[in-house]
């Protein structure tokens, strides 16, 4: 029963299969497995845009919106409804095919990410063997779709933001790739199944989790602070900047473009969350060996409710960067730490199993960590700032 | 078949970065010319460098270009179509060139060699072969960019100090 409870959309997909003529089954078997991941993350999606308002809004002790329906649970339904129904305005002197063109790359690019993830057992929708390579290649069209939108519309505060967005990015993913490089020499697999796989055991009631490890835990913490840069999210929502930069590259897109581009930043956000459980919170895997009956997909998608959650509660909290902290932050503390991270992972790797592997691996990280952050505090000399242009 | 659309897109790509006359149309074509050659990769069965393609093309060559053109381009396209005095001379060369490549190559004896076969390329042959047997080469060649990365922080950092 266990089983059947676990295996039930693989099941259903071989059941459909089966009913089939043999010549298009592999279009039939991709075409089923991506209108599943379509629904689910756009479902998922419309179901955060309620619970990050909500949540926002207690945070800001308001109410959040509650008009439409019970709690105002049906508020995305509404708000589908009305950017459906929004005049789509192109401005006049922009460059009408790019600038359609740019929503869609990056919706496309951004789900392209997921047909690696594997959302539990046997649910990889294609197992490469270079499966983390295509993820970082498909979320790197993504800058590309940004600068797009942003020269497109031939707005100076789009082209800002475009350009905010793509020195963010390209900063950040150095880091980013370098904390999964960890998992990655744990496993000794650039596949995403096999990184999975790698985490299942248990010893006790404990699960294996790379995030258990000294440099697990560094390279998850990386990794998030990265993943949130990557996926331009607050702290680090500087291309949109609404003070300064109204809304940054989307600036003059209206309508069902405007919630293309939404959809396009929560969809790369929970890859990114998605991609996190894979390398380093045993993907699928139940947290505690009691916990195993229940079904892997409803781990993964607890997991992931779990780190949206997390990032909802960041958003709240902290204020946004400034440009030069942003760059400043990315280089001299995040790329040096999962450098630092990363030969701690190797050092690792090669201690035998025991206490020592434990006391080496945590001096490693925190040492560095605690010299490299009261060193820049020291030369981060707090006082008035000088402008080289607005004084 | 699929090679045939993946040429097409590919060769299509690359006849438009050539002829379009808005730059940035220019480097958004040449990225469809880029992903179709990933493709052809990935048709062959190399995994790793379709992948790779993209990663390094489509996300950092392409956004370079694109930097370079917008910090360096002040004026609008062009009206017109622009074509290079001697543009005649000139294609009749390439096409000399590639006639005498091609039957060069077509007279060798490269096409009598028996075709070997195939073998399995996985992610962690490259991964061994590039830590054992090219360890030396792929250390020179990250020391070649990290002093390439210094030297051009170095010059700007120059450049500002001037400006102030």
């Amino acid at each position: 029963m266990t089983e059947t409870m676990d295996q039930i959309f693989v099941l259903l997909k071989h059941r459909i299969l089966a009913h089939s003529p043999v010549s298009v089954q592999p279009i039939f078997s991709a075409a089923l497995s991506a209108i599943a991941i379509l629904v689910v993350f756009a479902t998922l999606f419309a179901l955060t845009t309620i619970l990050e308002r909500k949540g926002l809004g207690r945070f800001q002790n308001r109410y959040g919106p509650n008009r439409v329906g019970p709690f105002g649970l049906l508020q995305p339904l509404a708000d589908g409804l009305k950017s459906l129904t929004k005049e789509d305005i192109v401005p006049h002197s922009a460059d009408g095919v790019v600038h359609m063109l740019a929503p869609i790359v990056l919706v496309v690019a951004a789900f392209l990410g997921y047909a690696v993830l594997p959302l539990g057992r046997n649910m990889t929708a294609i197992n490469l063997d270079a499966g983390l390579l295509y993820f970082f290649a498909a979320s790197s069209v993504v800058e590309l779709a940004i600068f797009m939108a942003g020269w497109s519309s031939r707005n100076k505060y789009s082209l800002l933001g475009a350009m905010r967005a793509i020195a963010q990015m390209i900063s950040y993913e150095v880091p980013l790739i370098l904390s999964t490089i960890t998992a990655v020499m744990a496993a000794g697999s650039l596949s995403t199944g096999a990184i999975v796989e790698s985490q299942t055991g248990y010893s006790g009631i404990w699960p294996h989790w790379f995030v258990f490890t000294p440099w697990g835990f560094a390279g998850f913490v990386l990794f998030m602070i990265a993943g949130i840069a990557e996926s331009n999210r607050s702290p680090f929502d500087l291309p949109e900047g609404e003070s300064e930069i109204i809304a940054g590259y989307f600036v003059e897109y209206s309508g069902f473009k405007f919630a293309l581009f939404f959809l396009g930043e929560y969809i790369g956000m929970f890859a990114i969350c998605g991609l996190a459980i894979t390398l380093f919170l045993g993907g699928w895997a139940a947290p505690f060996s009691f916990l195993t009956w229940a079904p892997s997909y409803f781990w993964f998608f607890a997991k992931l409710l779990v780190l949206i959650a997390m990032l909802i509660w960041v958003r709240a909290t902290l204020p946004r960067l400034r440009m030069d902290q942003l760059m400043n932050f990315a280089w001299k503390f995040m790329l040096p730490m999962a450098l630092i991270n990363l030969f701690a992972a190797s050092t690792w790797h090669f201690t035998p199993p025991g206490a020592i592997r434990w006391i080496v691996g945590t001096i490693l990280i925190a040492v560095p960590y605690l010299l490299l952050g009261r060193g820049l505090m020291q030369s981060n000399k707090l006082e008035k700032r000088t402008y080289r242009f607005a004084d | 078949m699929s090679f045939a659309i993946i040429a097409v897109f590919t060769v299509a790509g690359a006849l438009a970065a050539m002829t379009l006359r808005n730059l940035v149309h220019c480097v958004l074509a040449l990225v469809v010319a880029f992903t179709g050659l990933a493709g052809l990769y990935l048709q062959l069965g190399a995994q790793f460098v379709g992948f790779a393609q993209i990663l390094v093309y489509v996300g950092a060559v392409a956004i370079l270009i694109v930097f370079a053109m917008l910090l360096t381009q002040s004026h609008e396209p062009l009206a017109h179509l622009t074509v290079a005095p001697g543009w005649v001379t000139s294609s009749l060369v390439a096409v000399a060139v590639f006639v005498i490549l091609a039957w060069s190559i077509r007279s060798s004896a490269v096409g009598a060699r028996s075709i070997q076969p195939r073998p399995e390329i996985t992610v962690r042959n490259i991964g061994d072969s590039l830590m054992s047997q090219f360890v030396v080469p792929l250390e020179v060649t990250g020391l070649l960019l990290t002093a390439a990365l210094v030297g051009a922080v170095t010059i700007a950092m120059r450049e500002q100090r001037m400006n102030r």
